[in-house]
C-alpha cells in the first residue's frame, strides 16, 4: 500500500507518495529525479548509492522509504545547492580524480561524512571511511588526492573570519 | 593508407559541420567509455582547425549523424580515431584557407587562423570558417594529402586539458541510466539461472497481478518485466524468481582449478608464429601458467532505454559499437536496420564487452512490445552472472639458454576459448536475449581474432630476440562460460607469463632481470621504458631479510602499440600488500597527458586487483560469483602509492593507452612476490592460500 512519507532532502521539506518499503534510491532518483546518486548493487556492498542522512553516510539502495521518515537526506546535488561546486567536488574536478565517474558522488558523499567529524584525516582514515566504495577504474590514488584537498580547502575555509 | 574509419566514412561533412553561431560539431565514432576519449578527440580537432575548445562539440556514436568507426575497443581511438579526425580537420582546414585566399585575393601562405579567424595578422584582412561555410562545400571525399600541423606548432595537442564530461557526472544526471521519457516504464528481465537453463513453467498472471506491473512479456526463456515504477519492477522481478521453473544441467567444470581442465577440452591446435633460428641449448626449463575467468564487474549494472514509435525503434546505449549494435538488434527483431536506430549515452565503464549491448536488445523487445517508452536495468547479479566474462588461459612456456646465458629457444603454448565474441565481431546474433526469445536465433560459432593483434594469441610472440621462436595456440571451441572481450584480451595472461618466465630464466642464468630482459632486447624504445622505471625505483639492493619483494614486468600492447614498464614493490605477511607501483610508459606523441596518466594509474590498479584477488567460481549448474562478496575487487585500504613517467614522444604517432599496463602489472606482482619469498605461484589469482601452499 502507498503511503506519505515525509523527510527532508537538501534542506527542502518534501512529501512522497509511495510502498514504505520502497527503497529510498529510487524514491530520490524518480520521484525527486536527484539522478546523482547512482544504482550499484541494491545489496549495499559498493556505496554508489550512498547518501547522507542526518550527516551520516548510508546506502540509499538498501535504505526502505519508512526509515528516512523525518530525516535530514543530502544527496550529491545538495552539495553544490545549484552555486559553484562544493569544495569536495571541486577538489575531485582538480584533481581529475574520475574515470567513467560512476562511483564518485558515493565516494564524495562518504567523504563529506568523513572531514564533517575530522577535518585533517590521514590516508587510513579515508581508506577506512571509503571501507564500502569500490571504484572499478582504479582511480583510487587520485580520489584519495582529491579528498586530501578538499580537507585542505576546507580546513582554510574554516579558519577565514 | 588511409585509416580505416576515413575509409570507411570519406565525406568530410560526416565529420564536422559549422555552425552559424561561431560553434562547430565534429562527429566521432568512438566513444567516452570514461576514458576520457571525448576530452582527446576534442582537442585534435581544436589542434587542427584553431578553434578554441569551447567553441566545438562532440557528437558520438549515434547511428543517424555519426561516422561508424567499429568498437572504441583495443585501445584504437586515437590510434584509428583520432588520427582520422586530425586528417578532416587538417583537410578542412587547408580548404578554408584557400578558399579565403581567394575571396580576399591574398596568398594562402600570408593566411594565419586563431579562433576560426582567418586573416592577415595587424590588418583587417579577415574572414572565418563561419563567414566562409555557406561557400565551402564539405559534402567532397577527404584525400588525406593536406599535412597536419608538425608536432613543434602544438598548442592544445600535448597539454592536459580537464575531462569535458566530468562537471556533469559529478554533479547529477549524466548516464543512460538517468534518461527519463515520457511516459517511461521501468523493467526488469528474468534471467535464466544458467547458460542452458530451460524454462518449464512460468506462472505469468501471477506477476501480471502485481501493483504497478504492464507488460509481462514471455517468450522462449526470455522474461521481461515492465512496470509503472522501478519499485514495482523490482517486486515483479522477485515475483517472478518465484514463478518460474527451469531445467537445469550440470554443464560446467567439476572444477575451478583452470590448470585441471581447460587444456582437457577438445581444441584445435595451431602454429600461429614460427621463427627460425641458431643456437645450442645447454639449460632447458619449463613453466606452466593460469589465469582464471575475470568479471567486467562494471560498479554500475548495465542500462538501456528504448522508444519504438511509427516503426521505428530508437535506442540509447552505452554500447561500444552503436553502428554493429543496430544491426544486430535490427537481425534478432528481424527488422530493416534503416527502421532502427542507436544513439551511444555514457555509461559507467565497461572494460570490454559486458552486459550494455545485451540489455540494449532488452530494450527494444520490451519497447515494442509495451508500446511506451521502456529503461531496463540490469541487477547486480545479471552483470556477474549473464554478460560475458574474460576467457580463461593456460599458457605454456619452455626455453633453452645457451652456455652464455641466454635464450636461444623459445615455445610459448596457449590453451584458450575465443577473446572476441561482441555483436557484429562475427556472422550471427551475440546478443543473449536474441538466443532466449522464441523463434531463438543460434549461437554463432566462436571465432577468434588472427595475429598480429591476436585475441587469445595478442601478445604471444616475444617482443624480444630469441633466435628461435614458436607460439602455438589450442583454441577451443566449448565455452561453458560465456566469454568474450575483457580489456587487453589474451595479453594479460601473455605477458604475465612471459615476463614471470623472463625472471625464472634470468634465475637460472644467474643474472639480473632487468640486466637480462635487456640483453635480449634491441628496441630502443623498449629498452628505454625498462631503463627509466629501472632508474626511477633505484638499483636494486640486495634486500634486508623479511617480507619485501620488487619485481618488473615490461610489454608493448599488441606487439605494435604503447610500450610500457612496471616495477612493483610489495611486503608479503600472509597476502600481499603492494606499496609502490611504478610505471613508464611510451605513447608516441601524448594527446592529453593527464588523461593518459589517468588511463595507466588505472590499469595499473584493475590489473593488481585481477592478479591478486579475482576468480570467477561456479558449481556443476551455474556461476557462483553474484555479489560483490563473491568477487571481491581492489578496495582503497589495498591501493599502492602510483607514479607514472611518460616518455613523450612528439612527432611520433598516437598510440593508445588503456590496455598497456595490465600485462606488465601482473607479471611485476607475481617477480615481486618470488623475489619476496624466494616461491613462485603461477596460477592467478595471486591468493594468500595459493602462497600458502607454495611455501610449504
Amino acid at each position: 500500500m502507498e503511503e506519505a512519507t515525509k523527510f527532508r532532502v537538501n534542506g527542502v521539506e518534501r512529501e512522497v507518495r509511495a510502498e514504505p518499503s520502497t527503497p529510498l534510491l529510487y524514491i530520490l532518483r524518480n520521484d525527486l529525479g536527484l539522478k546523482g546518486t547512482r544504482f550499484g548493487c541494491g545489496e549495499g556492498h559498493c556505496g554508489a548509492c550512498t547518501v547522507l542522512v542526518d550527516g551520516r553516510p548510508l546506502q540509499s539502495c538498501d535504505t526502505p522509504l519508512w526509515s528516512a521518515a523525518g530525516h535530514d537526506i543530502t544527496t550529491v546535488e545538495g552539495l553544490s545547492a545549484g552555486r559553484a561546486p562544493h569544495p569536495i567536488q571541486q577538489a575531485f574536478l582538480d584533481e581529475q580524480a574520475a574515470q567513467c565517474g560512476y562511483c564518485v558522488n558515493g565516494i564524495m558523499m562518504a567523504a563529506t561524512a568523513l572531514l564533517a567529524r575530522n577535518p585533517d584525516p590521514d590516508e587510513a582514515a579515508i581508506a577506512a571511511a571509503l571501507d564500502r566504495n569500490l571504484c572499478r577504474c582504479g582511480t583510487h590514488v587520485r580520489i584519495l588526492r582529491a579528498i586530501r584537498r578538499a580537507a585542505r580547502t576546507l580546513r582554510e575555509r574554516a579558519r577565514q573570519p | 593508407m588511409l585509416p580505416l574509419s576515413l575509409r570507411t566514412n570519406p565525406r568530410l561533412d560526416r565529420w564536422l559541420q559549422f555552425h552559424p553561431d561561431r560553434t562547430v560539431t565534429v562527429r566521432s565514432g568512438k566513444v567516452e567509455l570514461g576514458q576520457g576519449i571525448a576530452t582527446a578527440i576534442v582537442q585534435i580537432a581544436a589542434e587542427e582547425l584553431d578553434v578554441s575548445l569551447d567553441r566545438l562539440q562532440l557528437v558520438a556514436g549515434d547511428t543517424s549523424a555519426s561516422p561508424d568507426e567499429w568498437y572504441t575497443a583495443g585501445s584504437q581511438s586515437i590510434e584509428v580515431g583520432g588520427l582520422s579526425m586530425k586528417l578532416v580537420c587538417a583537410e578542412v582546414r587547408q580548404l578554408f584557407l584557400q578558399a579565403a585566399a581567394r575571396e580576399l585575393e591574398v596568398g594562402v601562405g600570408e593566411l594565419q587562423v586563431h579562433d576560426g579567424v582567418i586573416g592577415i595578422p595587424g590588418t583587417d584582412v579577415r574572414t572565418s570558417y563561419w563567414d566562409l561555410a555557406p561557400r565551402v562545400s564539405l559534402a567532397r571525399d577527404v584525400t588525406g594529402t593536406a599535412p597536419p600541423k608538425p608536432a613543434a606548432a602544438h598548442e592544445v595537442v600535448g597539454r592536459s586539458a580537464p575531462r569535458r564530461d566530468l562537471a556533469a557526472k559529478l554533479t547529477g544526471a549524466a548516464y543512460v541510466h538517468d534518461m527519463e521519457l515520457p511516459g517511461m516504464l521501468h523493467a526488469r528481465v528474468l534471467r535464466p539461472p544458467a547458460p542452458t537453463a530451460m524454462l518449464e513453467k512460468f506462472d505469468a498472471a501471477a506477476v501480471r497481478a502485481l501493483p504497478g506491473v504492464v507488460v509481462v512479456l514471455v517468450s522462449g526463456n526470455f522474461i521481461g518485466l515492465c512496470a509503472e515504477r522501478e519499485e514495482q519492477a523490482l517486486k515483479a522481478l522477485a515475483a517472478a524468481e518465484r514463478a518460474a521453473s527451469w531445467k537445469l544441467e550440470a554443464v560446467l567444470p567439476a572444477s575451478n582449478e583452470i590448470g585441471e581442465f581447460l587444456h582437457k577440452m577438445p581444441a584445435t591446435r595451431s602454429v600461429v608464429h614460427a621463427k627460425e633460428g641458431a643456437g645450442a641449448a645447454v639449460t632447458r626449463i619449463e613453466a606452466r601458467y593460469t589465469k582464471p575467468y575475470l568479471a567486467h564487474a562494471s560498479i554500475g549494472p548495465s542500462c538501456a532505454v528504448a522508444c519504438y514509435e511509427s516503426g521505428h525503434l530508437t535506442i540509447w546505449s552505452h554500447t561500444q559499437g552503436p553502428h554493429h549494435l543496430r544491426g544486430q538488434i535490427a537481425a534478432a527483431l528481424r527488422m530493416p536496420a534503416t527502421d532502427v536506430d542507436v544513439v551511444h549515452r555514457d555509461g559507467p565503464g565497461c572494460y570490454g564487452h559486458n552486459g550494455a549491448d545485451d540489455v540494449a536488445l532488452d530494450a527494444a523487445l520490451l519497447a515494442r512490445a509495451c508500446g511506451r517508452p521502456v529503461r531496463v536495468q540490469w541487477t547486480r547479479a545479471d552483470e556477474f552472472t549473464a554478460s560475458p566474462c574474460g576467457s580463461a588461459m593456460i599458457v605454456q612456456l619452455r626455453a633453452g639458454l645457451d652456455a652464455g646465458g641466454r635464450v636461444v629457444d623459445w615455445q610459448h603454448e596457449i590453451w584458450s576459448h575465443t577473446h572476441i565474441k561482441r555483436p557484429g565481431s562475427s556472422e550471427g546474433i551475440n546478443l543473449l536475449a536474441a538466443w532466449h526469445m522464441d523463434p531463438p536465433h543460434p549461437v554463432p560459432p566462436p571465432k577468434d581474432t588472427p595475429l598480429p593483434t591476436g585475441g587469445a594469441t595478442r601478445n604471444s610472440v616475444p617482443l624480444y630476440d630469441f633466435p628461435r621462436q614458436e607460439v602455438a595456440y589450442n583454441f577451443i571451441t566449448d565455452m561453458p562460460l560465456r566469454v568474450s572481450a575483457l580489456r587487453t584480451l589474451g595479453a594479460y595472461a601473455n605477458i604475465y607469463a612471459i615476463e614471470s618466465f623472463m625472471d625464472e630464466l634470468a634465475a637460472a642464468a644467474q643474472a639480473d632481470p632487468v640486466e637480462f630482459r635487456l640483453r635480449h632486447l634491441s628496441d630502443p624504445r623498449a629498452r628505454a621504458v625498462i631503463e627509466t622505471v629501472n632508474n626511477l625505483t633505484g638499483n636494486k639492493q640486495k634486500k634486508e631479510a623479511g617480507s619485501f619483494g620488487r619485481g618488473m614486468g615490461f610489454g608493448r600492447y599488441k606487439n605494435m602499440s604503447a610500450w610500457c614498464a612496471v616495477v612493483a614493490e610489495i611486503e608479503v605477511a600472509e597476502k600481499i600488500r603492494v606499496r609502490r607501483v611504478c610505471a613508464a610508459v611510451d605513447a608516441g606523441e601524448v594527446v592529453n597527458p593527464d588523461g593518459l596518466r589517468n588511463q595507466i594509474e588505472g590499469g595499473i590498479v584493475q590489473a593488481i586487483s585481477w592478479t591478486l584477488k579475482e576468480a570467477i567460481r561456479w558449481d556443476r549448474e551455474r556461476l557462483l560469483s553474484r555479489t560483490w562478496e563473491d568477487y571481491p575487487i581492489l578496495k582503497f585500504d589495498e591501493v599502492p602509492a602510483i607514479e607514472v613517467v611518460l616518455l613523450d614522444r612528439p612527432g611520433q604517432p598516437g598510440l593508445g593507452v588503456g590496455e598497456c599496463a595490465a600485462g606488465p602489472t601482473g607479471a611485476a606482482l607475481a617477480n615481486a612476490l618470488a623475489d619476496a619469498l624466494g616461491v613462485r605461484v603461477r596460477d592467478l589469482p595471486l591468493t594468500p592460500e595459493r602462497i600458502a601452499k607454495a611455501i610449504s
